[in-house]
């Protein structure tokens, strides 16, 4: 019999509903690492069925309290496609500065409460704010900033209600929105502060080799539209989405995994199935550094320059290093912002008109953690009869199962409690939406 | 009692004792109550350091065991592992407060309680005997004692705030019953539905959001759930001349807080006039009596 161990780290406490990782070891290799979900299912797909094209944004923006401003807009986008409609201009520049709202709460939400106290040695962003004031603080009124943002144009920070199909219910005078012009340079201060100081952290040793898959838009970091883009020379549509990604269910996990599909791919728009069981196909990385390593030649110049200060060189592909990638797209989501609105102009009408009609509707955004698809077909009175989501996590969750893999593999002399704590920073990095349950790890052994 | 920024967290266990003990808890939910709470920026810190936050794995990886002083749960009842968990919590804490529509009405995930769970589960996954998931999304209230509900989906963050407090110095949290209608006319806003005909769900919504969507020009769409006996029947009425057909009426009234039971007999009421799934009446009915037996707001 080969020496072989079971690792398992289950959730901390009465933490149903969370996440548990299953490592096996033999002969000092892994065999198997399995990240498993426990978040109840919700149904989402199954409960639009039957709803009105209108309804879209607000129900799906129930799936993520932290990236709702993703689902509406990804959501909307499907929707607009199925109407025929465009919506260009400052309607379409206002969804760009909602979205960068999103990700300076969000991304200072992961920096600041839930991934520096991993760097820092502390349990928690309050313990870090009394050990490290002068850092935490600054971060809480960064944060403040991404939500009052998106307040001003959404009505509130989560689940904001202005965003609609063709547009928006109301849009925001230019004199409300230069209100937001001190906030925002001080937020992009804060970024640049940040970034610096998170650059000089410790960082072990790592390095993704999953293919990374962004959203891009030439001239523009892309946030809310583009065509889907990867490492390897995938250049697609948001249409021909189903043709080369595959989602698959596996037995322990209620995320569903996704890969991109061996080559040919399958006939477009084939399946209007739900989630097939398939072959393996190959692991992608959506998020910060994916959107780095394909795209870092368009971020704004403070943020490109803040990049280049702090020695963040395209592709990065270490996934602690996603802290300071984080902190240059918060920069550059500031000065974007600060752009979009110095070229404002109030547009005539908040909304274009959008009927329904009767198709399939595809629609694609880069949510904080990464690339956030929806598909809805409807019929001729816009009633929803399918609805296909893929989040962020479920596209990350095989690649972050093959890191915690090599991690683990090269971490095995560690003590146990070292190698929980360790396995639990490799999650962390990749801020999957379990994260919520921050440091939610203890190590459990049983040797076989 | 205040702590200063520079008091090591682990140097005075008698000062944490001498706290009172906040927990929060999540079941089936979207986190933005919770985050509501993380995003009360200017208050954090100083809440933080009034309350010992035992239990927040948002927050904290630093958990204590009970009893709590205050839990607040945010998140509805979807699995067997979770009616039970909510029993072992309630039975640590000695207040318990519910925060938003999934934790007080069951959330949007509620309507599965209108449909066949199976064909749920069979339209997201393919093999749906891995996933482990009862037929309904209940309110806490469905399974224990609730000291007291905090409405909205999502809630609002001053309203959390006047909870919180509240419940440390013992008193009934401050929160209005009335209609968002007062809150429109507290905020200048003109009637959408008088001024513009736009269907309006505020006069049957539970105030505390500030009435947001008349301000940006939308009528409401009933995310705070029903007020302390609103009046839908008359409501149901303008929303007709407006235009709405009883297949629009269900609808609205089935989002978020489908299973509130007020906003649950409006829905009902649209389907028995030939509109949305009348099939689906038998479960409904008997949801309504699961929920209603233990919802002192049950519309009579």
């Amino acid at each position: 019999m080969p020496s072989s161990r079971r690792i398992t780290v289950p959730p901390l406490t009465r933490v149903e509903g969370e996440g548990r990782l299953l490592i096996r070891v033999s002969d000092g290799r892994v065999d198997e690492t399995r990240l498993n979900i426990f978040e109840p299912p919700r149904f989402f797909e199954a409960l639009l069925r039957g709803r009105a094209y209108t309804e879209a944004a607000d129900i799906t923006s129930r799936i993520c309290g932290i990236c709702p401003v993703a689902y509406q807009l990804s959501a909307l986008a499907a929707i607009e496609q199925i109407c025929g409609v465009g919506v260009d201009g400052q309607l379409a520049a206002l969804r760009r500065l909602l979205y960068c709202g999103e990700w300076i709460e969000s991304h200072a939400l992961h920096v600041f409460l839930l991934h520096l106290p991993d760097f820092l040695g502390c349990d928690s962003g309050l313990e870090l704010a009394r050990e490290h004031p002068a850092v935490v603080r600054p971060g809480l009124e960064l944060k403040k900033i991404g939500n009052t943002l998106m307040t001003l144009i959404g009505g509130r920070a989560v689940h904001p209600v202005n965003a609609r199909v063709g547009g928006w219910y109301r849009a925001p005078t230019r004199g409300e929105l230069d209100r937001l012009v001190g906030p925002l340079e001080r937020a992009r201060d804060i970024a640049r502060d940040t970034a610096r100081f998170v650059a000089g952290l410790d960082f072990p040793d790592d390095e993704v080799g999953a293919v990374f898959v962004a959203l891009r838009q030439s001239g523009q970091y892309a946030i809310e539209r583009g065509r889907i883009a990867s490492s390897e020379g995938l250049d697609i549509a948001a249409a021909d989405y189903d043709s080369h990604f595959v989602e698959e269910q596996v037995p322990w996990s209620t995320a569903l995994h996704s890969t991109l599909a061996p080559l040919p791919p399958l006939p477009p728009h084939a399946p209007l199935a739900p989630h097939a069981m398939s072959a393996a196909g190959g692991s992608y990385l959506v998020g910060p550094l994916a959107r780095f390593a394909l795209n870092a030649r368009w971020l704004a110049p403070a943020a490109r320059e803040t990049a280049a200060e702090v020695g963040l060189r395209p592709p990065e592909r270490n996934p602690f290093r996603s802290i300071i990638v984080r902190c240059v797209e918060m920069v550059h989501a500031a000065d974007e912002a600060l752009r979009i609105i110095g070229d404002y102009t109030e547009p005539a009408f908040p909304a274009v008109p959008a009927r329904p009609r009767a198709g399939i509707g595809h629609g694609v955004t880069e949510a904080p953690r990464g690339l956030l698809y929806h598909r809805y077909s409807t019929d001729r009175d816009g009633t929803i009869l399918d609805a296909k989501i893929v989040a962020p996590t479920s596209q990350n969750q095989r690649p972050l199962e093959e890191d915690l893999r090599d991690v683990v593999e090269r971490s095995l002399d560690l003590p146990e409690a070292d190698l929980a704590r360790r396995c639990e920073r490799v999650i962390r990095n990749h801020d999957p939406c379990i994260s919520c349950a921050t440091h939610f790890l203890t190590l459990d052994i049983d040797r076989g | 009692m205040r702590t200063s920024a520079s008091t090591s967290p682990s140097a005075s266990p008698s000062t944490a004792a001498a706290r009172p003990r906040l927990a929060v808890w999540k079941f089936a939910s979207c986190d933005g109550c919770q985050l509501t709470l993380l995003n009360c920026e200017d208050e954090l810190l100083p809440l933080a350091a009034e309350v010992e936050i035992a239990y927040f794995l948002e927050a904290s990886s630093a958990t204590v065991a009970g009893p709590y002083d205050l839990s607040l749960v945010e998140g509805s009842v979807t699995t067997q592992a979770d009616a039970q968990r909510i029993g072992e919590i309630r039975a640590a804490s000695r207040r318990l407060v519910t925060i938003g529509a999934c934790a007080t009405a069951g959330g949007i995930q509620a309507l599965r309680n209108f449909a066949d769970v199976d064909g749920y589960l069979a339209a997201v996954y393919a093999t749906p005997a891995y996933v482990s998931t009862l037929s309904t999304s209940t309110p806490i209230s469905a399974h224990v004692r609730v000291d007291f509900e905090l409405q909205g989906c999502p809630i609002d963050s001053r309203q959390l705030l006047e909870v919180i407090s509240a419940f440390l110095a013992g008193r009934r949290p401050a929160i209005s019953s009335a209609s968002v209608c007062t809150e429109c006319k507290r905020r200048g806003t003109v009637c959408v539905m008088v001024a513009h005909g736009t269907p309006c769900l505020g006069p049957v919504t539970h105030a505390g959001c500030g009435a947001i969507c008349p301000a940006w020009h939308r009528g409401c769409y009933g995310c705070f759930g029903p007020m302390e006996s609103p009046n839908t029947p008359a409501l149901v009425r303008e929303l007709t001349v407006l235009g709405m057909d009883d297949r629009e009426t269900g609808r609205v009234f089935r989002t978020f807080n489908a299973a509130a039971p007020a906003f649950l007999a409006a829905s009902r009421d649209a389907a028995e006039g030939g509109g949305i799934h009348a099939e689906d009446t038998d479960a409904e009915d008997t949801d309504a009596e699961d929920t209603q037996a233990e919802d002192t707001h049950a519309e009579q």
